[in-house]
């Protein structure tokens, strides 16, 4: 049994390619973990930004800062009455945020952190991420069918098609940035033979094609490898139902959309499965153009200097958001009743300066590079999803399928085709 | 205007006058359609201001019915009011301007006076199963129609 | 509904309201109280065969009920949809009608002059000018010089007032989210004005009759200068944000489109009509309350679509800041206040007065019997007339475009009501 366990540790691969069901477990349970506590910070971190963009200062009383407003939301939710329709079909009605929760979950499998940081990593990794993360579209047209109610039923039939046209459109994209892997040549136009060039649709597998081709597929064939990234990036805000694509639930149309009629903890189950969303399509934007765990800079910039320097970085963010808290410390009100605030910050400041104590330590620090790299990059398309919503205002329905057919899809495919072209041309 | 005006209609304008520099005129029920109509075409008052009613109890023909008119091209201002008693109707004036089927159903509402040939004369502010109309003189500053409110709010009594 | 009626507390009152997003299409046996004949009442939008289900027609009736975020008071609007196409509108109004007209009867003029803020909350300052002026007109006295331009100095900061709270609420309902904060962060920079002038930021009741009661305080030309450098960078902020957008763009050009000659003959006024191509204003063509020693442009829009009405509106905030520079520099000294008798008993007659209120003609008919109290007082609010011509401007549109012109129309249902 112990044997079983160490064995993995000497291996250099996923614990799905190792076979090693332990450790899967193990990662899983981390996978899951960590993107619970990055939806619960996302939520945190929407309400504080949406609001200083909107100059007003967001959740400020419940822990200091607002810190533990989700957990305060939670326990509001979990406790709130679960209200059915009378008429509603109750089994498809309990199930469908379920599936939604499981879609959007099911694509962490194949999310790669680090080369060996993933729970596994199939061969038709890319694909598999699609696929699966469109199975959420059944759930929403069961919410919306399920709640026996007009809005919703709009709302779910609105928001299912945006969903599935957007889709086609980052297909495109997709294909053409898996088109790059099998590419022979070095650099942003590919000259000369130096890599492999085996095409491959493994998550880990593209991320590599990147690192032998020494450039981001944001930059490669430039500007094709751009516009392919920009497409993908705003069919994914269409995909996962964020502003400016919003209608299907936006509160000033008619509907509140598909998730209506939901209450309690069942609509926070949809939060849930929208935020895992995003932050999955975000990671397969990271993965695909944005050079994935890799540092910045990887090819202009080697060497043991630089690398030793970019290392740093993990340490020395978490260092200035402990900066930042103590900050907001010494700018609390000096009064007695913001005593447990003030101290609560401090604390909170003292936690994150202690990890980025421990994330200099030298084991520590090797390890960490490649999943910081690729949180921070996931935590970037964060922000600018938040961004996105307080600064645009919100597609009608028709402009929003047009953007979709008419738009992006042309381009997407006459990138695919230029990429073609080039790969075989240069 | 006045004299061309008065020329084709003559006993059917009762008055024109200007009071505080604005000019009206009292005319005759029976010629206020027409009147209208040649208000906006000949003499391009193409803009109703507004429809409106004043209701004189004591008098034999209660209400004052008053179009205010203004043309854009001579910028000038017209009332045009006519005196009809209890139960008589107007000419609508929806088929001159548009925008009188609004004021007139308002006029309708509060006051009870029927317009001819308006498309869809009912209740504007008021519910539409309300009876009375509010700004006639013998209805009570606080009155309600009682029976609405306890037949559609489930309360005895709005005061 | 029901609340604040006095002497009936101890019982408890249960409201039967079943209107709120009623989402079934309109039967016979509605629960609406409001309509309780709804066959005549929906007989224009054709509804014959009310026990279908929504699934089986094309066509389908649904309404946006009086409690809704996005149409800016109780309105209820009932649409007729082929799908997402609107093919009718019925908007139902009078869930705010207090019967002020009513009211106005039994009061005296100057017991009168706060009813009339009330109205267009959003803009009381012009309410009231309206108001004082048309009961100054059948006084027959003026107002001294200084108080017309006080009074033109606090209407045209609340034109910009409401202006800022229209863009606000506009851009909200069409999804952007951020300028209402601004706006309203704006705003509070005027409403601090009004709270130290007199008193009140809403419903300000600044106007008497025969000019105003409050000389300007200590530092009032200070403040309002400050504000006139504070607005303009900020109004460039909305435009920013909004004028170039793409999105706002596709949102607003070509939607609710109004032609001249439609508008012309629906009555509408102000910002609506001028986005018609209507160049007129009722401050250059009859000027009233000294706006004619003031220098400044009426913006006109060319398609009639909501964009035109968005631009139209932000150049008016500018011309605003710009009469309000004018009148500021060139304020005169002397008496706010004109000889007016106590008791203000004017002869028989009836005068009509109306102003260009940020909604479009606001106007006062008030007929006097020569006793304290008028004898009628009719005001023709502008967002009444107005609304009429949501109509016209939404056959052929989708849903998400009736709640764009519904915010574009600019209507207040204070007014829309009395």
């Amino acid at each position: 049994m112990l044997d079983y366990i160490t064995s993995y540790l000497s291996s250099n691969t996923t614990p799905g390619q190792a076979g090693n069901v332990f450790w899967a477990l193990v990662y899983i349970m981390i996978v899951f973990g960590g993107v619970s506590v990055a939806v619960m910070a996302m939520n945190w971190l929407e309400r504080k930004a949406l609001a200083h963009f909107q100059i007003r200062l967001g959740p400020m009383r419940v822990g200091p800062h607002g810190l533990l407003q989700p957990i305060a939301d939670a326990i509001k939710l979990m406790t709130k009455e679960d209200i059915i329709p009378a008429e509603a079909d109750k089994f498809v009605f309990w199930i469908a945020p379920l599936i939604i929760l499981c879609a959007s979950f099911a694509v962490y499998i194949v999310v790669p952190f680090g080369p060996t940081h993933a729970i596994t990593d199939l061969n038709i990794g890319i694909l598999f991420m699609l696929g699966v993360s469109s199975l959420s579209v059944l759930g929403v047209v069961m919410a919306g069918w399920a709640s026996n109610s007009h809005y919703p039923l709009i709302g779910a039939l609105r928001s299912s098609a945006q969903m599935v046209s957007y889709e086609v459109a980052m297909g495109m994209a997709v294909v053409s940035a898996v088109l790059m892997t099998s590419l022979h040549g070095i650099g942003p136009y590919g000259v000369g033979v130096g890599t492999s060039g085996t095409g491959t649709l493994s998550m880990i597998g593209i991320v590599q094609a990147q690192q032998e081709q020494h450039v981001w597929f944001l930059f490669k064939f430039f500007p094709l490898g751009f516009i392919a990234f920009g497409i993908f990036a705003i069919a994914m805000v269409a995909e996962t139902n964020r502003a400016p694509f919003d209608l299907p639930e936006a509160e000033s149309e008619l509907t509140a959309g598909f998730h209506t009629e939901y209450s309690g903890l069942r609509w926070s189950l949809f939060m849930l499965g929208e935020y895992a969303a995003m932050i999955a399509v975000s990671s397969i934007a990271v993965t695909l153009w944005l050079g994935g765990w890799f540092r910045p800079f990887p090819n202009t910039l080697t060497g043991d200097t630089w690398d030793l320097v970019f290392s740093l970085f993990p340490g020395l963010t978490f260092l200035a958001l402990a900066a930042i808290a103590f900050v907001g410390v010494r700018r609390m009100p000096k009064h007695p009743y913001f005593r447990v605030q003030t101290i609560g910050l401090a604390g909170f400041g003292a936690v994150l300066g202690l990890i980025g104590l421990i994330l200099f330590v030298p084991p520590v620090r090797d390890r960490i590079q490649d999943i910081f790299w690729f949180v921070a990059k996931v935590a970037g398309f964060m922000y600018l999803y938040i961004w996105y919503r307080a600064t645009f205002p919100r597609y009608r329905f028709d402009q929003l399928m047009k953007v979709g057919w008419k738009v992006l899809l042309p381009i997407g495919i006459g990138v695919l085709i230029l990429t073609a072209i080039l790969g075989v041309v240069l | 205007m006045v004299v061309k005006l008065k020329g084709q209609y003559g006993s059917g304008i009762r008055e024109a006058s200007t009071y505080l520099g604005q000019d009206y005129m009292v005319v005759e029920p029976s010629i206020v359609a027409e009147l209208l109509q040649i208000l906006r075409d000949r003499e391009q008052f193409d803009y109703c201001v507004d429809v409106t009613a004043v209701h004189y109890p004591e008098r034999e023909k209660q209400f004052d019915l008053v179009w205010i008119l203004y043309s854009f091209s001579r910028n000038e201002r017209i009332r045009v009011k006519t005196m009809i008693g209890d139960g008589e109707s107007v000419p609508s004036a929806v088929s001159v301007w548009t925008t009188a089927n609004w004021l007139e159903r308002e006029v309708y509402d509060m006051f009870g006076i029927r317009f001819d040939g308006h498309p869809d004369l009912k209740r504007i502010l008021l519910p539409d199963g309300w009876k009375g109309h509010p700004l006639r003189k013998d209805y009570g500053i606080i009155q309600q129609d009682q029976e609405w409110v306890r037949a559609n709010l489930g309360i005895e009594s709005g005061q | 509904m029901g609340a604040g009626q006095p002497g009936n507390r101890e019982r408890p009152i249960i409201m039967t309201d079943r209107t709120i997003t009623d989402p079934k299409p309109i039967d016979t046996t509605t629960s609406d109280p409001k309509t309780s004949d709804s066959a005549r009442f929906l007989s224009h939008l054709e509804l014959d065969q009310p026990d279908k289900t929504f699934l089986d027609s094309n066509e389908l009736v649904i309404n946006m009920g009086p409690q809704h975020p996005a149409t800016h008071g109780v309105l209820r609007v009932i649409l007729k949809l082929d799908g997402e196409k609107v093919l009718g509108t019925e908007c139902v109004i009078g869930y705010l009608h207090r019967g002020v007209e009513k009211i106005a009867e039994n009061r005296t003029y100057t017991m009168f002059n706060p009813y009339v803020d009330r109205m267009d909350y959003v803009a009381a300052v012009s309410n009231g000018l309206g108001y004082c002026e048309a009961v100054e007109k059948l006084l027959n006295i003026e107002a001294p010089p200084r108080a017309k331009y006080i009074r033109v100095i606090l209407t045209e900061l609340n034109r910009m007032a409401s202006h800022q709270l229209w863009l606000g609420t506009h851009a909200l309902d069409i999804g952007a989210m951020t300028p209402l904060f601004y706006t309203f962060r704006d705003r509070e920079e005027i409403l601090k004005i009004f709270e130290k002038y007199c008193g009140a930021r809403l419903t300000t009741h600044a106007f008497r009759i025969g000019g105003c009661q409050y000389e300007t305080y200590e530092g009032f030309e200070r403040d309002v200068t400050k504000f006139l450098d504070f607005a303009p960078p900020k109004i460039d902020e909305y435009e920013e944000l909004l004028t170039t957008n793409r999105i706002w763009l596709e949102r607003t050009k070509n939607v609710g489109v109004i032609s001249r000659a439609d508008a012309i003959a629906l009555g509408v006024t102000g910002p609506v009509l001028r986005a018609s191509g209507v160049k007129w204003d009722l401050r250059k063509a009859q000027p009233y309350a000294a706006y004619s020693d003031f220098d400044f442009e009426i913006p006109i829009g060319a398609n009639g679509d909501t964009y035109d009405r968005y631009t139209v509106r932000m150049e008016e905030m500018r011309q605003s800041l710009r009469i309000i520079r004018q009148a500021v520099e060139r304020i005169p000294e002397g008496p706010i206040m004109a000889k007016v008798p106590k008791v203000m008993k004017p002869p028989v007659g009836e005068v009509y007065h109306s102003i260009e209120a940020p909604k479009g003609e606001l106007g006062y008919f008030i007929v006097s019997d020569g006793s304290t109290q008028p004898y009628r007082v009719r005001v023709r609010p502008p967002s009444f007339v107005n609304l009429q011509a949501l109509d016209v401007m939404v056959r052929g549109a989708l849903v998400a475009d009736v709640i764009a012109v519904i915010g574009t129309l600019d209507i207040v249902l204070g007014e829309v009501d009395r």
